[in-house]
């Protein structure tokens, strides 16, 4: 178990190796690099104003050098003024080293979000914070309805609930967030009026149910299919195992056998499913936090990439790969700690 | 001055009327359907059950509204009526008297017909880089599954890796107007969109390989044909000129394929292994058949159920992921009429107006739920046999 687990963790660092050196290599094509010397300059800056700039802020050194610097096992170096021959930073609004040192990722350093103007750090982690916030809801809502859909469609396959609950999970399946959001802003905010169509409050104010509900639900409602599907094939499979028929002939009633006997061994395969659902959320929370004017990880995502803010998008990059990877990982432990019958080699 | 209206019953009419030479088609499909089901095999089985019914209607409808959308649609995509900015449902234009069905968006277009036009670039977009995407899985996840070893190590962590890219990251690296300027979406598309000509070559000469003149036709056509829209899609230099494709387009195109051929892979390569171990695999391994010969000839015939099931649900994805390019106004042109792009302007707008929001939005809806369906009667008819 514990050479497996070394061994996802080394295929997990390398991924995330060659992940960040294509993403390092997107964010600075040379368009990129135009646009973001355009942004810190006057409008009218010169081709050659721009490239000295770029020059002079290391922009041009080799591409490794600047990639191993990001990671911080290149020393990086300082960027002297050649007029007063001081150290001078980039950007008014954080610091560069003053003297050759390691400074990058594997330091803590993430760099500089040149959109906000504020250390990448400064910027993502609060946001990362109200992300998970409106995670936790959309799981405490998803995960219960969606169990519940999926136990009772499979309960007793092929009766008129089976069809009905399959065919609304397929329904919801069919309606990313993009559309949902919008038919839910249009009935329960503009012609019912009960719950607001923005969550912009709850940046300022916290989450409350009047401007919390639309996101949650909306994100919620594409997981919800899916994952009641896979238990719904799950329960299925277990109640035509031949414990559940002993268990029936001994004379237990039908609600005692699907909750003691056919429950824990149906849960086993939603549970992976349940963990793999993050990438797709990790979407869906870029989208919903667009449409509901929340800001968290999504809303700092577009932004960032919107405004080529190289730093800040890598850093957003990093993370959300992070979290893809780590869950992978974690599913595929539970699963061999849940399931006795896997055996991990 | 007043602009006239016609009642929700007058809306419901029109609508029904516009769409007649669609219900003209869908009549005649299903007639002849049920007509000949018995001898139609997996489609003619579909007419079984309601849920395989309703999907085979529903994606039929958006096909064949495709097909004849300017037909269908009274107004042209793009053209402005000043006097019907934010127009309500059922306004009468007063120039030609038609009726714009669902009101007027923000820049005063109809938007019943940007629905209807904008069917048009989903069609085609979403089943074709959806086929790609299976050329290029199935041409990778074959000698993956099949072989095993260190080529399916290296084809599994490429494919993981894309995977692992969060699919809204990956559009933002990829779609953007600056990487236009650059040769990457070139390289991606000569990549991709030359698997479908090594697919169609092998698969001929591991068959007719003992047969020359039957092959060089085949090989020849192939390589003709495919060099024809190959030339046309990557370099847009279509000697004819038919095949052209705008570099937004070619990049979105590439950036759709790139994204969905992992899951694609994926799927081929699980199906490989676990088919590879059947008997008759065994016997023409035993004859000396050449492995792709195997490949392509033995094992992919018999994971056609699954795959076809996956092309299904794989065409709505992809449908989802065009509306997410356009509802991020990634790619597309503003004013395209597709149905993201329809979304993402009208939502900025929902607490004015919410006419123009919900037309595309249903629209997708109900494609992607017809797909859905669709894959769901295939996978039941399937696991009957």
């Amino acid at each position: 178990m514990l050479t497996f687990i070394l061994r996802r963790l080394g295929v997990m660092a390398l991924t995330m190796l060659c992940l960040t050196l294509v993403v390092f290599y997107m964010v600075n094509l040379e368009p990129n690099l135009t646009k973001l010397a355009l942004s810190q300059m006057d409008m009218r800056a010169t081709r050659a104003d721009q490239e000295a700039w770029l020059e002079r802020n290391g922009y041009r050194e080799p591409f490794l050098i600047r990639y191993g610097q990001w990671i911080g096992v290149v020393k990086k170096q300082p960027i002297i003024n050649p007029e007063t021959g001081q150290a001078t930073a980039r950007f008014s609004f954080c610091a560069d080293p003053a003297e050759p040192k390691y400074s990058g990722i594997l330091q803590g350093d993430f760099g500089c979000s040149t959109k906000f103007k504020v250390p990448v750090g400064n910027k993502l982690f609060p946001a990362l914070g109200a992300t998970g916030i409106l995670m936790l809801w959309v799981m405490v809502v998803m995960v219960p309805v969606s169990l519940l859909i999926g136990v009772l469609a499979g309960m007793r396959e092929g009766t008129r609930t089976d069809r009905s609950l399959s065919v609304t999970a397929i329904a919801t399946t069919a309606t990313p967030e993009y559309v949902s959001g919008v038919i839910f802003t249009v009935i329960f905010a503009s012609w019912l009026g009960w719950l607001n169509g923005s969550a912009a409050t709850a940046t300022r104010e916290g989450p409350s149910f009047y401007n919390f509900t639309l996101p949650v639900m909306t994100m919620a409602i594409y997981g919800i299919g899916y994952i009641a599907r896979m238990t719904r094939a799950s329960m299925v499979e277990v109640m035509t195992q031949q414990y559940i028929r002993t268990a029936r002939l001994k004379g237990l009633s039908f609600p005692a056998v699907v909750i003691k006997h056919a429950l824990r061994n149906a849960l086993i395969a939603p549970f992976t499913v349940i963990m793999l659902q993050f990438p797709w959320l990790l979407t869906g929370v870029v989208i919903v936090e667009v449409m509901f004017r929340y800001q968290g990880f999504g809303y700092t995502l577009v932004e960032a990439a919107g405004n080529n803010d190289i730093d800040l998008l890598l850093g957003c990059s990093l993370v959300s790969v992070f979290v893809v990877l780590v869950t992978q990982l974690v599913s595929d432990i539970g699963y061999a700690l849940l399931n006795p019958r896997i055996r991990v080699k | 001055m007043g602009i006239e209206q016609v009642g929700t019953l007058g809306i419901i009419l029109g609508v029904i009327s516009q769409f007649w030479p669609v219900w003209l088609a869908l009549a005649i499909v299903l007639v002849l359907s049920v007509m000949f089901k018995r001898r139609l095999g997996l489609y003619g089985q579909l007419f079984d059950s309601g849920v395989g019914i309703a999907g085979v209607m529903i994606c039929l409808f958006w096909l064949f509204t495709a097909i004849f959308a300017d037909t269908v649609a009274p107004f042209a995509p793009l053209q402005q009526f000043p006097l019907l900015k934010d127009a309500m449902p059922g306004s009468i234009e007063p120039g030609s008297g038609k009726i714009f069905l669902f009101g007027g968006d923000k820049l005063a277009r109809d938007v019943f017909s940007r629905m209807v036009h904008g069917s048009r670039i989903v069609l085609v977009i979403a089943p074709a880089a959806t086929l790609f995407a299976l050329m290029v899985g199935t041409t990778l996840g074959l000698p993956a599954g099949y072989y095993g070893g260190r080529i399916d190590t290296v084809l599994s962590f490429l494919a993981n890796l894309v995977l692992a890219f969060p699919v809204i990251l990956l559009f933002y690296l990829l779609v953007t107007p600056g990487i236009m300027d650059t040769a990457i979406p070139y390289w991606m598309a000569g990549i991709f969109f030359i698997f479908p000509i090594i697919f169609f070559c092998t698969l001929f000469y591991t068959r007719f390989r003992r047969r020359p003149q039957l092959l060089a036709v085949q090989l020849a056509l192939t390589i003709l044909i495919g060099g024809w829209i190959y030339a046309g899609l990557v370099f847009n230099a279509d000697p004819l000129g038919i095949i052209s494709i705008r570099p937004n387009e070619l990049n979105i195109f590439v950036a759709v394929v790139f994204a969905s051929s992992p899951g694609v892979f994926r799927i081929v390569r699980g199906l490989v292994m676990d088919i590879k171990t059947r008997d008759y695999v065994a016997a023409a391994q035993t004859r000396g058949e050449n492995p792709w010969y195997i490949m392509l000839w033995e094992i992919l015939p018999n994971a056609r159920g699954p795959l076809i099931v996956d092309v299904c649900l794989r065409i709505g994805y992809t449908t989802i992921l065009l509306g997410t390019l356009g509802y991020f106004g990634l790619g597309l042109a503003p004013e395209s009429p597709d149905w993201g792009t329809g979304i993402k302007e009208s939502s900025r707008l929902l607490r004015l107006y919410i006419h123009p929001a919900l037309p595309p939005v249903l629209a997708l809806m109900s494609f992607v739920l017809g797909l859905n369906l669709l894959a769901d009667a295939l996978r039941e008819q399937s696991l009957k046999d």
